[in-house]
């Protein structure tokens, strides 16, 4: 797909900022240190005067964060997901999830596609901590045109909002006049009967190529992407489910606790089904260039392809 | 208002404070006693605050960050009039709004919710700088217990606070001197807590946090200052008011059985029969 314009989320994210910091000047955005790999800097060089470096110090930041909502602002506190969700769980918990204020936090380098850094700095976790926070809205975004109208939308919505977004430049493939953004509505991308995938995030992409592979072997799989992990289209879910039978998630990140769980949480209750949860099978990550760790990681089309082709079997 | 009135005032506070732990059969009295004479100053004489009209926009901010004292705080908000103040009894019910640590969702008067340690400092401070970015002249402040210090946030909060030169912004220590295992200065100590926030850039005020004119006096010194943030670190006596309870750490999160409520009790009527003599 290299003829295919890629942009990484956190780049949506720091020029999506910049565009609604015009529109409203209720919007102040913090950062810990990295502006310029979240690229909140894009945002602190159009308005200077309401970007807070907070230096690396995240706990504080959810913190100040959650003050600046209590007297009214709109704060976007960013990081990687690593310290937002991880480090600062319990200040984002207790600060912000539990007065419910509108506190927006933008977490990038999320998943293994951080590439060389390793471990210490690919967060699998985030969505597995972001979802069990009573009140809070979990999304992540597949493309460029998702993640702007995602920061849109979380700016719209009144209460605390987790926004996922990565390092790696990903291709553009939400960018049809028809295309609209709905907190918590699935997106169905391509239709088919024999098996639904379910993706959220850098890999919907790989898996709308994975669905072309199975199409030529004569499975037809249904591709939704899920950008809101909370509130879960459970609607969509469950009707893919009744529909085809089958259900594969498909997610960068760990599969316990994300989407995979959320997916699974809603059909063991309501409609049992034989699910596949494709994503990071309970290990850490390790340093390496992005797309080889996707691979050996099994969220590449190829993988995809032959797992949900064993699965339909 | 005069300091035997404010005295007076901090009596009846205390009273409910022990009345509403006793109705609990938990919570924590010994540092909401210290702090009594604080509270009662604040609401009282300090903030720029509506009972009637909790929310009022350019209200002061008053943010308890040692939110396990919430007995000391919904206290003073009730003697104020922010709710009645035989709601006190319900404080911990199962139902009750009256949550045992602050929840700024359903109770009037509370600006921010709190309870674990460090955390209501940094909101606090993104409040303080709301006000700097909007041009607004409320003034925030926040009370942290001496043992919370200990946390690391805290100084994470004061270098930011320091940092963007919150003048507008006063923190208060606790200074009672024991936390639940002990003594601070033994458990680990956060001394020289003066030295540690002057090295953090703010400006520093030490006082006896029990006597109303050395309260008054460091508030009053606290708006002058320009520049930087103001921390007042008041000397306290843990349990302040009742015998029993005083400079003893076994009062930190313990409430008095029916016996100890009526003697707790008694010592407060004689300390405000006294009150009326003077």
């Amino acid at each position: 797909m290299s003829d295919v314009k890629k942009i990484a989320t956190r780049d949506s994210y720091g020029n999506a900022l910049a565009e609604l910091g015009t529109e409203h000047k209720d919007i102040v955005v913090l950062d810990a240190d990295l502006a310029a790999a979240t690229k909140t800097g894009v945002f602190k060089k159009a308005h200077p005067d309401r970007f807070i470096d907070c230096g690396i110090a995240e706990s504080n930041m959810m913190g100040v964060a959650a003050g600046l909502a209590a007297a009214g602002m709109v704060p976007f506190a960013s990081t990687f997901a690593m310290f937002a969700a991880g480090r600062a769980y319990e200040q984002v918990r207790n600060s912000i999830g539990y007065p419910h204020l509108n506190v927006k936090i933008g977490a990038t380098h999320a998943g293994i596609s951080v590439g060389e850094d390793g471990a210490t700095h690919q967060c699998n976790e985030d969505l597995a901590l972001m979802r069990t926070i009573p009140g809070m809205t979990v999304i992540c975004p597949s493309d460029d045109v998702e993640a702007r109208a995602a920061v849109r939308a979380a700016y719209e919505l009144d209460g605390p909002v987790y926004m996922r977004f990565g390092r790696l430049a990903v291709p553009v493939i939400n960018d049809r006049p028809d295309y609209k953004f709905v907190i918590g509505k699935g997106v169905v991308l391509r239709e088919g009967k024999d098996v639904t995938i379910i993706a959220t995030g850098l890999p919907v992409c790989n898996c709308l190529e994975a669905a072309e592979k199975l199409a030529a072997d004569g499975i037809e799989a249904k591709v939704i992407n899920i950008h809101t992990i909370k509130p879960l289209d459970e609607e969509l879910v469950l009707a893919a489910a009744k529909e085809t039978g089958r259900v594969v998630t498909v997610e960068e990140h760990s599969v316990i606790g994300g989407l995979g769980s959320a997916v699974c949480d809603v059909l063991s209750e309501k409609a049992p089904t034989k699910v596949l949860k494709i994503g990071i099978n309970d290990v850490f990550g390790e340093s390496g260039p992005a797309l080889e760790l996707i691979k050996k990681y099994g969220l590449d089309a190829d993988s995809i392809y032959e797992k949900v082709k064993e699965f339909t079997e | 208002m005069d300091k035997l009135k404010l005295m007076k005032i901090a009596n009846e506070v205390r009273k409910g404070i022990v009345t509403s732990v006793h109705s609990a059969k938990a919570g924590h009295p010994g540092g909401s006693l210290s702090a009594a004479d604080i509270f009662t100053y604040l609401y009282f004489e300090e903030l720029n605050i509506d009972p009637k009209d909790p929310k009022k926009a350019d209200r002061d901010r008053f943010v308890l960050s040692k939110g396990h004292t919430a007995p000391g705080l919904y206290s003073v908000l009730a003697e104020r009039g922010y709710f009645p103040k035989e709601d006190l009894k319900t404080l911990r019910h199962t139902g009750s709004y009256l949550q045992g640590h602050p929840d700024m969702k359903h109770i009037p008067g509370v600006d921010m919710s709190s309870g674990s340690l460090g955390q209501g400092i940094s909101a606090a401070v993104g409040m303080a700088i709301a006000a700097k970015l909007r041009g607004d002249d409320y003034r925030v402040y926040t009370l942290l217990g001496d043992g919370e210090i200990q946390e690391g946030q805290v100084w994470e909060a004061s270098m930011l606070a320091a940092h963007r030169k919150l003048d507008n912004l006063v923190v208060i220590v606790d200074n009672n001197n024991l936390q639940i295992d002990g003594a601070i200065s033994e458990v680990n100590s956060p001394y020289p807590i003066d030295k540690k926030f002057e090295a953090f850039n703010f400006h520093v005020i030490n006082i006896d946090g029990n006597d109303f004119d050395q309260i008054d006096a460091a508030f009053k010194e606290a708006k002058t200052v320009k520049g930087q943030p103001t921390a007042i670190i008041a000397k306290t006596l843990k349990g302040k008011g009742v015998s029993f309870m005083e400079n003893q750490a076994g009062w930190h999160g313990k409430a008095p059985n029916d016996e100890e409520y009526k003697i707790a009790m008694e010592d407060l009527e004689k300390a405000g029969e006294a009150l009326c003599q003077m």
